[in-house]
């Protein structure tokens, strides 16, 4: 009897494409897994190859979150599908004043997509775990037929700890407190819009994708309980994140257009789109609402931090039964920054 | 911004600001119809009403194609789409415009009709080339600014022979919409002082159709920039023209509009495009030699003839003041659907669509100054 144990052949990452076969809980399953993700998450957890994450008991209150990415196109500068499936988890956790600790990772594979993109996503998914310090220690993957999905759709879960102390949510932000923003907003959206209709800027936009919980740490040391509110304004940008802070907290804002950081290059190409960049996404950025005493300290732990050095503040919470984000405009009048109404669409003249 | 910023200057709008406000006479108010629906979006978004002075009024106008399209026309658009052969090829604006029966083309979309956005004329005849199986129209609307693009798109088909590409077209003629705003001006309702002129359409027919306003109406008209500035220096010599007891049509607009204007996109829009002899406006309802059709040498182009559409008339809802608000009658917050019913997620009626429309506007812009609208009221009557 022949004991000699088959041959394994690598997988073709450059030539190959992901088949049925790759999501039907085979051999050729457990070869992706092994050598696209295991190779690019690397860690103690994973290398158990179980279906779950054996953690140690966590001090302080759980966080737990999780988030859907079907970004198009998958790749854009200065980011991709991949890190930003991390940072957005990551940024979740934190904007509740939590220390993310551990991540999960969920991937749907549509039949034909290229090993290639594939290595190049976990890669860039590993590299953001590893920088942000919160590994990736459990996931799944799913491969649908060809037209099911759009390349690859990717969930990320997270676990953070919450200190006892510490009491982060949207609707707390209370009359007179300042409004701070971390930095310029619309990169993102922009960064892909671009990318998405093919256009070409002199000046490339990057997105801003990045995990913003040591900036949250530097934050709460300097203002600890000062600190009313925390958002990412990720889909549907400033506009969607004030929106919805002040229809939780019953207030309104009054903010200044001209206090509110945005990058000329973005300006000009949301100029280009017919776009409003307060409305365009942000993956890098955040908005804190804290008692009026406490901004100034908290402008300059922000501004002290690398990914808050643009911080700014841009207004306050004001009292109105309509909960109205009103805005006094760069050119000098006023008006409301209201919900976005379905999508941002180009004007037609 | 090169070229963006200088428009949008805080300190000259305070210079204009002050401008207006010593040149208004005190005791007479001045009621100006921005007819462009990109000066309603410009004065809402910079907050322009608040730099003037409260006997200054702005009155919105009809010229936002999407929103002078009638329900009918909608229809006529969906039941295409509907068809398995066709593929729908629309401006984003026209997605969510309430037809019948609580239908639009985004409802249509999902539902399974071939219906895609697109940004240009020439996409649409890209996706003919590319799919020539597939009967591919366009619909086409908008007023002069957008009918050039048209023409040249039908003029390609032809040229290149594209058997599968046609245009349902809709495009209207500002003058004669202008001609029956001020006709038809009404009683009880103070009639206009003045009008702001459109921009990008100017930038096609230039200035001299519109000298009938200053002739038979002895009202002035101020072709405008859309940009905040542009549109306040605009109010400032309107209000210089009245004071002056003179009524002209001026080009604020001279960075991009000649009196004669642009020969080439005439030309274009006189060999493809005639006269209808009326079209429905929404708001106007039906206007004589007020929009445009292939000429019968294009025919094959043309989705009216290809598909033999005829026009059923469809009433808008009742209660919706869309008529109304687009003649100047009443201000949006004068419907009793306005932010009730009538909201940018659930829009009755077409002056809620665009973000160019009036109520649109004032809703995502505005809202907040219906609080103190009863002290300016009195302060204006």
């Amino acid at each position: 009897m022949n004991r000699a144990k088959p041959i394994r052949r690598k997988l073709d990452i450059k030539n190959g494409r992901v088949e049925l076969s790759h999501g039907s809980g085979g051999r050729a399953m457990a070869q992706l897994i092994n050598d696209i993700f295991h190779a690019a998450f690397d860690n103690d957890w994973l290398r158990s190859n179980n279906d779950q994450a054996s953690l140690d008991a966590l001090p302080g209150r759980l966080v737990m979150t999780t988030d859907g990415y079907v970004v198009s196109p998958l790749f854009f500068p200065g980011g991709d599908i991949g890190s930003l499936s991390v940072h957005g988890t990551i940024n979740d956790i934190a904007m509740g004043g939590a220390t993310p600790k551990y991540l999960s990772a969920s991937f749907i594979i549509e039949e034909g997509f290229p090993f290639a993109d594939l290595e190049r996503i976990a890669q860039s998914m590993g590299e953001a775990s590893r920088a942000a310090g919160v590994p990736i220690v459990t996931g799944d993957t799913k491969v649908v037929e060809r037209g099911k999905a759009d390349g690859v759709f990717i969930s990320t879960a997270g676990v953070g700890v919450l200190p006892e102390e510490i009491s982060l949510s949207s609707d707390k932000a209370r009359p007179g407190d300042a409004v701070l923003v971390s930095g310029s907003m619309g990169d993102h959206g922009v960064a892909i819009m671009s990318r998405r209709e093919n256009l070409q800027f002199d000046v490339e936009i990057l997105s801003d994708s990045a995990p913003l919980h040591g900036l949250v740490a530097d934050m709460i040391a300097a203002a600890g309980g000062s600190l009313r509110v925390m958002r990412d304004p990720t889909r549907g940008g400033l506009a969607a994140a004030l929106n919805e802070i002040a229809l939780q907290s019953d207030v309104g804002f009054a903010i200044e257009e001209a206090l509110i950081p945005v990058k000329p290059q973005v300006a000009a190409a949301c100029e280009f789109l017919g776009l409003d960049p307060l409305y365009v996404a942000n993956e890098g950025k955040l908005v804190a609402i804290c008692e009026a005493q406490a901004a100034e300290t908290l402008l300059a732990a922000m501004r002290a931090h690398p990914l808050g050095k643009n911080a700014s503040m841009i207004g306050h919470v004001v009292e109105d039964e309509n909960n109205f984000v009103e805005m006094k405009t760069g050119f000098g009048g006023g008006r409301i920054v209201d919900w976005l109404s379905g999508e941002q669409l180009p004007r037609i003249c | 911004m090169k070229y963006v910023d200088e428009y949008r200057d805080p300190a000259l709008a305070k210079g204009l600001a002050a401008a207006i406000a010593a040149e208004a006479e005190a005791g007479r108010t001045y009621r100006f119809m921005e007819f462009c629906g990109g000066h309603t979006h410009a004065i809402s978004r910079y907050g322009v009403e608040d730099m003037l002075p409260a006997n200054v009024r702005m009155i919105h106008g009809p010229g936002c194609p999407v929103c002078v399209l009638p329900v009918g026309r909608i229809d006529d658009a969906i039941r295409l789409a509907a068809r398995p052969d066709v593929t729908l090829c629309t401006y984003a604006d026209l997605m969510r415009v309430p037809a019948s029966n609580g239908a639009s083309l985004l409802k249509a979309r999902a539902a399974g009709a071939d219906i895609r956005m697109v940004y240009s004329t020439l996409d649409a005849l890209r996706i003919a080339r590319s799919e020539p199986r597939r009967e591919v129209v366009f619909f086409a609307i908008g007023f002069e600014t957008t009918t050039p693009p048209t023409a040249l798109a039908v003029r390609q088909a032809k040229a290149e022979g594209c058997a599968n590409f046609s245009v349902f077209c809709n495009h209207v003629l500002t003058p004669v919409a202008m001609r029956a705003i001020l006709a038809g001006e009404e009683e009880g309702v103070p009639p206009l002082d003045g009008i702001v002129g459109p921009a990008h359409v100017s930038t096609v027919i230039g200035s001299r159709p519109y000298e009938f306003v200053a002739t038979e109406y002895h009202k002035p008209v101020v072709i405008s920039g859309f940009e905040p500035l542009d549109v306040m220096q605009s109010i400032l010599m309107l209000v210089h023209q009245l004071n002056q007891n003179r009524c002209e049509i001026e080009n604020q607009y001279a960075r991009a509009v000649v009196p004669q204007g642009n020969a080439r996109a005439l030309e274009a829009i006189a060999e493809v495009f005639e006269l209808r002899d009326s079209f429905e406006w929404r708001g106007l309802g039906a206007v004589a030699k007020s929009a445009l059709r292939l000429r019968d040498a294009f025919a094959a182009f043309d989705a009216e003839r290809r598909f033999e559409i005829e026009t059923k008339a469809a009433a808008d809802n009742p209660a919706c003041e869309c008529g109304a608000i687009l003649r100047g009658a009443k201000r949006p917050m004068d419907c009793k659907l306005f932010g009730t019913l009538c909201t940018p997620e659930t829009p009755m009626g077409s002056c809620m669509v665009s973000s160019e429309g009036s109520c649109a506007a004032h809703y995502a812009y505005g809202r907040f100054r219906d609080r103190a609208r009863t002290q300016k009221e009195g302060v204006l009557q």
